[in-house]
């Protein structure tokens, strides 16, 4: 096979993505917060659309902080439902996605004559044009894509944020008490986290969509957490995952002439389904013969 | 105002036939998503409506056209699907529920984004039309397919409505359900199945992101109004029914608007208000409840500490003795004063506040509960004399008359507490 340099692109900056979100996801996961992932992948909407529209280009700051704002509002949002009007858990983060998600939708619509979105590009998301989409400079200089550039930094910071903070994520993952004992902010490190998540939502929605990065965050984490239990392989193995799941994902998409995005994730649920099947609890005719006493039956 | 006029007169009979079949499929979804929410099942309705989506694709695959009868039955069995391995990960693996449903939501829907591409790159014209399926369009469904939609959410209720107490027995104790002989098992799997229906025709509607909002967002506004299920499940649907009609309203007065979002809006802002001034359980009362609660309390330690002067042999204390007994409370301890003085409890004369007759027996009855309890913990609950304090400090509140002559029978009417304190009662010669 010859070097194809899109295909190369395509698959450093698809296991870039994989990566940094995999990265935050373990937290995410060990947080018990992956649903909240999901609701601020769909809360960044009016952010998005909001900074477009100040903006008037797809691909600036402003869209980027305006849904950096709207990770951090949907954070607190749920917070507030969850704390202040004691609504449970699961019930607080649908209504607040489903707010959000629909204010969002509102706004495309309200500002739909010069604000060129659509939920699809949003939720869907698009990496093949990759190679397309050059970042050019004021000189003429071309720099290479420039989604590449922007999943590079944003791996840069996630990794940088994780290497950072990696004592004060562990402790307030584990045991946000003992953590607050120590004279650790929980809230602000929880909030860090999520002002991360949806930067890094926001800088992979147009290569993957909203949807697929939560299945990045996700499914990654939770495959290796049926492998191994502590901390250091869990991280090691989930970024593995996700660059297989990048180049698996560019192949089988290739091969069966289909989304890019959409295969990256078909292939992490094939490996999530092989693990889990491999790491279930088996039914008794797979252990053996020695067959646990039946309960007493009434 | 014209248009109002019209709208709500429904002579159209266009909008009386959206509007039938948003307020069908709203009291469906909300009875639906009541149960679900009150099983803390919440955002397994937001799995099952991502994850009709491989279902969509492949019944148009099959139909090769857009038929609702195929996309309907594909839609159901991919959400059956989900729904069977999300309880089948969550009995046998170690994954916690959020995650697992996280990850059956995300893995359906990026696999029917693949069929999706290969569906729009197979070039079939009617393909446009899948993403009304997607997205949802309420105001797009015709008649057929409203008749198909509106029976099934007819079904749905009809069902529900007729084994309300079996699920009523589902949602707050299977076990006693079990044990008194009911099918529990073939309730669940009877209520999945109405689950994944209401869904899969909801999603029409207003489409796959926005679906969870119309199971969600009405039992949960509904909650904070009623402790009972039957008002709880007719409030809930009152909710939806009148988001419906609102949001078809507004995209009826402003025909860019999409009527989905603008159900989601309405039914949100109704949630929020619940949860605003709801009483008993609504912040804004909680609130109050609780600042008066606080007055309270501070009202009460303020008397104490003018009672144990008194027996100390002072004939009260100064204002800012006081000030100096609760630092940083200037303001609450104004309050209290101000407060007290016009119950006629406390006098001041020039800068010093002493207890009135009236005052002394009130003092003497905080004191005095406090005392008991502390008395009845070191002798009852053998806790040691140096720990009882911080529990009487609340419960001196709270004690009630009766729950007083109670103690005072139980310790036998005791002179000391645990700190060689006396327990002042009426005839004390303090007076």
């Amino acid at each position: 096979m010859t070097f194809d340099s899109n295909a190369f692109l395509i698959i450093f900056t698809g296991s870039l993505i994989a990566v940094s979100c995999g990265f935050l996801g373990v937290f995410m996961m060990l947080r018990k917060m992956s649903m909240t992932g999901d609701a601020i992948s769909h809360a960044v909407l009016p952010g998005i659309v909001i900074g477009y529209f100040v903006s008037g280009s797809q691909r600036s700051l402003e869209v980027i902080i305006g849904a950096g704002l709207l990770g951090i509002l949907a954070t607190l949002m749920i917070d507030w439902l969850r704390k202040k009007a004691r609504v449970q858990l699961d019930a607080s983060i649908g209504i607040t996605f489903t707010l959000l998600f629909a204010v969002g939708i509102i706004l495309i619509n309200l500002l739909a004559y010069k604000v060129d979105l659509d939920q699809e590009c949003v939720l869907y998301g698009e990496i093949a044009y990759l190679p397309i989409d050059s970042w050019i400079t004021k000189n003429g200089m071309n720099l290479g894509p420039r989604i590449t550039w922007l999943a590079g930094l944003n791996f840069f910071f996630v990794v940088g944020f994780i290497y950072l903070l990696f004592k004060e994520l562990i402790l307030t993952s584990f045991d946000e008490n003992f953590s607050s004992v120590m004279g650790i902010p929980s809230k602000g490190i929880n909030l860090a986290l999520m002002s991360i998540v949806s930067y890094t939502t926001v800088s992979s929605f147009e290569s993957v969509g909203a949807i697929l990065v939560v299945a990045l965050l996700v499914v990654p984490p939770v495959t290796a957490f049926l492998w191994t239990k502590s901390l250091m392989p869990l991280l090691k193995l989930t970024g593995g995952l996700g660059i297989l799941i990048a180049l698996l994902g560019y192949y089988l998409a290739y091969w069966f002439d289909s989304s890019i995005a959409g295969m990256m994730v078909t292939v992490a649920g094939i490996f999530f389904g092989i693990s889990v099947l491999i790491h279930s609890k088996k039914p008794i005719w797979l252990i053996g013969t020695s067959k646990s006493p039946q309960p007493f039956e009434i | 105002m014209e248009d109002f006029v019209y709208f709500f007169t429904f002579q159209d009979p266009s909008i009386a036939w959206v509007v039938l079949g948003i307020t069908l499929l709203g009291v469906g979804s909300a009875y639906v998503g009541t149960f679900s929410f009150l099983d803390k099942k919440a955002l397994l309705g937001d799995a099952i409506s991502h994850a009709v989506l491989p279902g969509i694709c492949l019944g148009f695959m099959v139909a090769g056209e857009k038929n609702p009868v195929y996309i309907v039955s594909g839609a159901f069995l991919s959400g059956a699907v989900a729904t069977f391995m999300s309880s089948w990960l969550k009995r046998n693996t170690k994954l916690s529920e959020d995650t697992i449903i996280a990850t059956i939501l995300s893995v359906f829907f990026g696999f029917g984004i693949v069929l999706l591409t290969a569906l729009q790159k197979s070039g079939n014209p009617e393909i446009a039309g899948l993403n009304s399926f997607i997205f949802g369009n309420a105001i797009g469904i015709s008649e057929a397919d409203l008749m198909l939609y509106g029976g099934l959410s007819l079904v749905i209720i009809l069902v529900l409505t007729i084994l309300l107490k079996e699920f009523r027995l589902m949602v707050f104790d299977p076990e006693y359900g079990k044990a008194i002989g009911f099918p529990m098992k073939s309730i669940s799997f009877l209520f999945n199945v109405l689950m994944i229906l209401a869904v899969v025709i909801g999603i029409q509607a207003i489409g796959v992101v926005l679906m969870a909002a119309l199971l969600i967002t009405p039992g949960a506004a509904a909650r904070f109004w009623t402790d009972r299920l039957n008002p709880l499940l007719i409030l809930a649907a009152l909710f939806s029914v009148l988001s419906g009609i609102l949001g078809t309203y507004v995209s009826f007065v402003l025909p860019q608007m999409p009527t989905g979002p603008w159900v989601v809006v309405f039914l949100s802002l109704f949630a929020l208000i619940s949860f605003l001034i709801s009483p008993k359980s609504g912040i804004i009362f909680r609130y109050f409840a609780r600042r008066k609660y606080l007055r309270k309390t501070h009202r009460d330690h303020l008397m104490k500490a003018l009672y144990k002067a008194k027996e100390n042999g002072k004939s009260g204390l100064t204002i800012a003795e006081i000030y100096q007994l609760y630092p940083y409370q200037k303001a609450a301890t104004n309050h209290s004063i101000s407060g007290l003085s016009k119950n006629n409890f406390i006098a001041t004369n020039q800068s010093l506040i002493s207890l009135t007759e009236s005052g002394i027996s009130e003092g003497m009855r905080i004191v005095r509960l406090h005392r008991l309890w502390e008395l009845y913990l070191n002798e009852s609950m053998n806790i040691a004399p140096d720990h009882v304090h911080d529990s009487a400090e609340k419960l001196e509140h709270l004690i009630t008359p009766e729950l007083e002559a109670l103690l005072e029978k139980r310790l036998n009417y005791p002179a000391l507490d645990p700190h060689q304190e006396t327990i002042p009662r009426e005839n004390h010669d303090l007076r």
